[in-house]
């Protein structure tokens, strides 16, 4: 199955659906992602075939640790693309189409590493030759927002989209996480990202994006991304981690999660509702 | 010289020589990874450079560098990719190799199927050298990241972009390379990495030692220039009071 999830980096991940996926036996998965700690998690877990990404980081932390430690074991196979290719290969499955041209990833290794990589020839006057991003089809994304309808309407009210409505309309069934559940939107309509026509289900999973940033409603948990990337380094530690934080439901993360806030004292402001 | 100007340290001349990058650039998207360029970047903003544009590395563009709550207009990242599309940013990047093409890699060490170590992946890499200038900033300059081969071609430098066509070079420019040590450029005939200038008190022969190829030496190397007193009273008091240049590079 491909899976393709939302957010950027370390920012507005649907971790709340991640850790769902955890939960789950399902493998073998081909991820699509600016990846962050989904990548991560989902490849501490073994569960990742190929990984289609332009980078993983968890942004104050340049490097992802599990990313890391998979690519330098060789777990997984990786599509390495650049940036603009990846906007442009989500865009193409949005618009049912095969292919975008885009000149980023000429003369780079991306190309090179990545066989189905090909170009195409301008018809008119220029005669460029450009790369052809292939469409980034995928069976299901997982995205979330900071206020949604039970509809499938989802609303962001934080400083950017990423490629949220991109994700839900290149993929066949849409998974929307939200902070809030509401029966009017507030706000400006530009803020009215994701439409309900390409959404399957609306989950209510208050703190949803955490660790990651969530903003206005919550910044990152630099400390608990901290401790993360600290239990990365050692496959006891990455143990101990994984009992306390990941072996019960949500709300089991929810209150683990509150506690190690307790005992190292930050700051962390809960403003699920 | 001034007394003041002397007395900058080696951050703030590498601050003033990253601030040059985007001399003459007029008005496009000045785009930084790291402390010292982004500090650089503000500089020519507040100075030589007035019309250039500067985010608060996220989504919102700077009317005032030295007030990240008064903004000018809206980058999010889709349409910060499409502005790099059209060219109107110059962008320096950060390197964790380098040759002497200006090959830059910041995807892995080691063989790409399986690498040594892995670092951020190509980001956007490849699609900024084709398509708008593009400078780097290596805060520790040595044979680790000057190399005779880039293990991984994240972005273009001039062989690989002539190589690839017409389409790849057309809009390919890569301006300077500074470092703790000195000013790199390609102002030589074949695009070689040339060294265009020694920051104060470095010799020519460390420079060399530290790169590990045959940089082009013009026959007088010239001193990077001192930062001008008030660049010293803006990098110190209104753009870096808590000296985070320094953590960047060594005194």
């Amino acid at each position: 199955m491909t899976v393709g999830i939302g957010g950027w980096g370390s920012r507005r991940k649907p971790m709340a659906l991640v850790r769902a996926l955890l939960r789950t036996d399902v493998k073998d998965l081909t991820v699509i992602s600016c990846g962050g700690p989904d990548v991560g998690l989902l490849a501490a877990a073994g569960r990742i075939g190929r990984l289609v990404a332009p980078f993983v980081t968890l942004d104050s932390v340049p490097l992802e640790p599990h990313f890391r430690a998979a690519r330098e074991a060789g777990a997984f196979a990786f599509e390495e693309w650049d940036e603009s290719m990846f906007l442009w290969g989500l865009t193409a499955a949005a618009h049912r189409l095969p292919f975008m041209p885009v000149r980023g990833g000429l003369g780079s290794d991306v190309p090179r590493h990545n066989p189905r990589l090909r170009t195409v020839t301008s018809p008119y006057e220029d005669g460029e030759e450009l790369l052809a991003a292939p469409a980034l089809r995928m069976d299901v994304a997982l995205v979330h927002v900071n206020r949604a309808d039970v509809r499938g309407n989802g609303q962001f009210r934080g400083p950017d989209p990423f490629f949220d409505d991109l994700f839900t309309e290149a993929a066949e069934r849409t998974y929307l996480s939200c902070e809030q559940l509401v029966e009017r939107f507030e706000g400006p309509p530009q803020s009215l990202l994701v439409q309900r026509q390409n959404v399957t289900g609306v989950l209510y999973t208050p703190g949803g994006a955490h660790f990651t940033s969530c903003a206005p409603d919550y910044g990152r948990d630099e400390a608990f991304q901290r401790a993360y990337v600290r239990a990365a380094q050692d496959p006891q530690a990455w143990r101990a981690f994984e009992e306390r934080f990941l072996a019960g439901d949500e709300d089991d993360y929810r209150r683990a999660v509150d506690a190690l806030a307790e005992e190292t004292g930050s700051q962390r402001k809960d403003t699920s509702q | 010289m001034t007394t003041t100007a002397t007395a900058a340290t080696r951050a703030e001349v590498c601050v003033v020589a990253c601030a040059e990058a985007w001399r003459g650039d007029g008005e496009v998207l000045a785009a930084t990874a790291g402390t010292v360029p982004a500090l650089g970047a503000r500089l020519a903003r507040l100075t030589f450079s007035p019309a250039l544009l500067l985010t608060d590395s996220e989504a919102m563009l700077l009317a005032d560098p030295e007030d990240p709550t008064h903004i000018e207009g809206w980058l999010p990242y889709r349409k910060h990719l499409s502005l790099a599309a059209r060219g109107r940013r110059h962008m320096m990047m950060g390197a964790s190799q380098l040759d002497r093409y200006g090959n830059q890699n910041i995807s892995c060490i080691g063989p790409w199927e399986r690498p040594a170590r892995q670092l951020l992946g190509a980001r956007g890499a490849p699609s900024n050298t084709v398509n708008h200038p593009v400078s780097y900033w290596v805060p520790r300059h040595s044979t680790r990241v000057f190399v005779e081969r880039v293990d991984m071609v994240s972005g273009v430098g001039f062989d690989r972009a002539a190589e690839a066509g017409p389409a790849a070079a057309r809009f390919h420019g890569l301006r300077r390379v500074v470092t703790d040590l000195a000013v790199l450029d390609f102002a030589t005939a074949e695009n070689r990495m040339r060294l265009a200038s020694v920051h104060p008190g470095v010799d020519v022969a460390l420079v060399l030692e530290r790169t590990g190829f045959a940089l082009q030496v013009p026959d007088e190397v010239p001193t990077t220039r001192e930062p001008s007193a008030e660049e010293l009273r803006l990098i110190r008091e209104v753009l870096d009071p808590r000296g985070a240049r320094d953590r960047e590079v060594r005194a």
